[in-house]
C-alpha cells in the first residue's frame, strides 16, 4: 500500500480509487456544500427510485480526506432507502475509513451534509410535483 | 521506491561533513563552554570558531552573533528584544512574513504596541516607499523578511535598510530562507538584526543565530546566565553551533554555482510544467526569487491532493493550501498577493536543493500531469 503520513490505508485507497465519481445528468437530487476558502466543496447527485437511492455520484474540490469521505459516503448510501441514508452520520463515514486525523473530521461532516443536501433537494422537488 | 526530496524550504538533509564536524562534541568533547577546565575550553573554542564562521558569512563581527535555539527564537528575540527596550510603541512589518514574525507582532499588539502590516504587490514584494511612509517618531523597528519561504520573492532589502538608517529606525530581517542561498553583507544592506536557522542550509535542527549590530541593545528573552554576552542565558548547544558554523562555511564556498544551477533547474521544471499542463500560474517574482523556489497554482484542484499523489510516486513537495494547515484558510502570503482563495488552494511549492538533478525534474514532469488530470476530472470546478 502506498503511504502518506497521517492517513489510514483505507483513506489512501479511496483517494487513489474513488468510487462513484461523476455527475448524474438527470439527477433527482443535487447537494453542494462547502466553499473554496475553507478548502473543500462537495457535490453529490442522486437518482431515486421508490424512495431508494438507485445511483449516486460525487465531484469534489478538496484534499485527500475530502475525496475519500465523498467516495465513502456514496458507497454507504448507494442502494439504501432515503430513511437509511439519512441515518448515515459523519462518524459512520470516518469509521468506515478506519478513522481520520482530528483536523480532517470536518471533511466527514461535509460528506454527511452533502448527502443530506441532495436528499433535501430531492424532497423539495418531489413535493413540488 | 526512489524518493525525490523537493521540500528544501521546509528543511534540508544534514550534510555528512557537518555531521562529522559535530560528532566529537556529542562524544568526547562534551564540555560545558562556560567551564574553566580543559573540557570547557575545548567546547568554548568550538563555539567561537563557529561564531567566526557565521560572522564571515554575513560580513559581521563575531561579537555581533548570538546563537539561539532556532529561527523562530531569533525572530522572537529580535522583535520582542527591541520592543521591550521601551523607546517607542510602533513596529512595521509586512503581510507576507513567516508566522514567527507575524504572530510575535500580534502578541505585541496585545501588549499595547501598534503594528503596521505593509501590503505587497502581485509578486509578494514590499514597496520601500510604503516603509518610508509608515515610519513615525514612535517607530522602533522595521521587520521585513529577506526572502519569502512560500513563493521565494526577494525583498528590496538594501532600499529598506537605507530608509531605516536615514530615519534612525532599527531594521530586522528574517533571513531564514536567504542565508546560505544568497550573498548577504549586513553593512552594505543596512541590516541591524538578522535571523537565520541552521537546518535550512544543511545544518542540524534546533540551532539558529541572531545577528545584532554592535550598539543595538536588546532585552533578552531568556534570563538565568551570562552566556552569549548576557543576550541568551542557556548552556550552549555546542554540537549544534559547530554544525551551524560548518554548514554555513560549506555553503559559502558553493553559493554562486549552486544558485546558478538551481535557478536553471527551477526554470526548467516550470517550463516543463507549463508545456504539459494548462491553467497553471507562477506565484512569486519571475526573477527576483530564491534560486530553488518554485510555487505554482494548479487551477480547479486543491494542493493536498497533489501532494498525496506526488508522495505516492516518491516526490516530496509542500502546499499553501488550507488543507495542509491547521487553520483551514489558504496561505496568507498568496492572499496578500491578491491570489483568489480557490486558486491559492491549488498551490504547490517545489523547493529544490543540493541533491536535486535534471533527472529529478524529468521524473516530476512525467508523474505530475496524470495526477493533476485525475484530480481535475474529480473536481466540479473544472470546466
Amino acid at each position: 500500500m502506498a503511504e502518506f503520513g497521517w492517513y489510514s490505508d483505507k483513506v489512501l485507497e479511496h483517494y487513489q480509487n474513488p468510487r462513484n465519481v461523476g455527475e448524474i445528468e438527470d439527477a433527482d437530487g443535487v447537494g453542494m456544500v462547502g466553499n473554496p476558502t475553507c478548502g473543500d466543496i462537495m457535490k453529490i447527485t442522486i437518482k431515486v427510485q421508490d424512495e431508494r437511492i438507485e445511483d449516486v455520484k460525487f465531484k469534489t474540490f478538496g484534499c485527500g480526506a475530502a475525496i475519500a469521505t465523498s467516495s465513502m459516503v456514496t458507497e454507504l448510501v448507494k442502494g439504501r432507502t432515503i430513511e437509511e441514508a439519512l441515518r448515515v452520520t459523519n462518524r459512520d463515514v470516518a469509521d468506515a475509513l478506519d478513522g481520520l486525523p482530528p483536523i480532517k473530521m470536518h471533511c466527514s461532516l461535509l460528506a454527511e451534509e452533502a448527502i443530506r443536501a441532495a436528499i433535501e433537494d430531492y424532497r423539495t422537488k418531489t413535493n413540488n410535483k | 521506491m526512489k524518493r525525490i526530496y523537493m521540500d528544501h524550504n521546509a528543511t534540508t538533509p544534514l550534510r555528512e561533513q557537518v555531521l562529522e564536524a559535530m560528532s566529537p562534541y556529542l562524544r568526547e568533547a562534551f564540555g560545558n563552554a562556560s567551564s574553566l577546565h580543559f573540557f570547557g575550553m575545548q567546547a568554548r573554542r568550538a563555539v567561537e570558531t563557529a561564531r567566526e564562521q557565521v560572522a564571515a558569512a554575513l560580513g559581521a563581527q563575531p561579537r555581533e552573533i548570538v546563537f539561539t535555539g532556532c529561527g523562530t527564537e531569533s525572530d522572537n528575540q529580535a522583535i520582542k528584544g527591541i520592543a521591550f527596550r521601551g523607546k517607542g510603541d510602533h513596529i512595521i512589518t509586512s503581510q507576507v512574513e513567516h508566522k514567527a514574525v507575524l504572530e510575535t507582532c500580534q502578541y505585541l499588539e496585545k501588549q499595547g504596541f501598534r503594528v503596521t502590516y505593509l501590503p505587497v504587490d502581485e509578486y509578494g514584494m514590499v514597496n520601500p516607499d510604503d516603509v518610508a511612509g509608515a515610519i513615525t517618531d514612535q517607530t522602533i523597528l522595521v521587520s521585513v523578511m529577506f526572502a519569502n519561504n512560500e513563493v521565494g520573492t526577494i525583498q528590496p532589502i538594501a532600499e529598506i535598510g537605507q530608509i531605516c538608517q536615514e530615519r534612525k529606525v532599527y531594521f530586522h530581517t528574517d533571513a531564514v530562507q536567504a542565508v546560505g542561498k544568497l550573498p548577504i553583507d549586513v553593512n552594505e544592506l543596512g541590516i541591524d538584526l538578522l535571523s537565520l536557522s541552521a537546518h535550512k542550509f544543511y545544518g542540524p535542527k534546533g540551532v539558529g543565530a541572531l545577528y545584532v549590530r554592535q550598539g543595538v541593545k536588546i532585552d533578552p528573552l531568556l534570563h538565568g546566565g551570562h552566556q552569549e554576552r548576557g543576550r541568551r542565558a542557556a548552556t550552549e548547544n555546542v554540537a549544534g553551533i559547530v554544525g551551524l558554523g560548518k554548514a554555513l562555511e560549506l555553503r559559502l564556498d558553493e553559493l554562486e554555482p549552486e544558485a546558478e544551477r538551481l535557478t536553471a533547474l527551477r526554470d526548467r521544471l516550470y517550463g516543463g510544467i507549463v508545456e504539459r499542463i494548462d491553467h497553471v500560474h507562477l506565484n512569486g517574482h519571475p526573477t527576483k526569487r530564491l534560486p530553488g523556489t518554485l510555487d505554482v497554482d494548479f487551477e480547479y484542484i486543491e494542493g493536498e491532493g497533489i501532494i498525496m499523489g506526488l508522495d505516492m510516486a516518491g516526490v516530496a513537495v509542500s502546499s499553501g493550501s488550507a488543507c495542509t494547515s491547521a487553520e483551514l484558510s489558504p496561505s496568507h502570503v498568496l492572499l496578500a498577493m491578491g491570489v483568489e482563495p480557490a486558486l491559492a488552494q491549488g498551490s504547490i511549492r517545489f523547493s529544490l536543493g543540493r541533491g536535486n538533478t535534471d533527472a529529478d525534474a524529468d521524473y516530476v514532469l512525467e508523474t505530475l500531469p496524470p495526477i493533476v488530470e485525475r484530480l481535475r476530472a474529480m473536481s466540479m470546478l473544472s470546466p
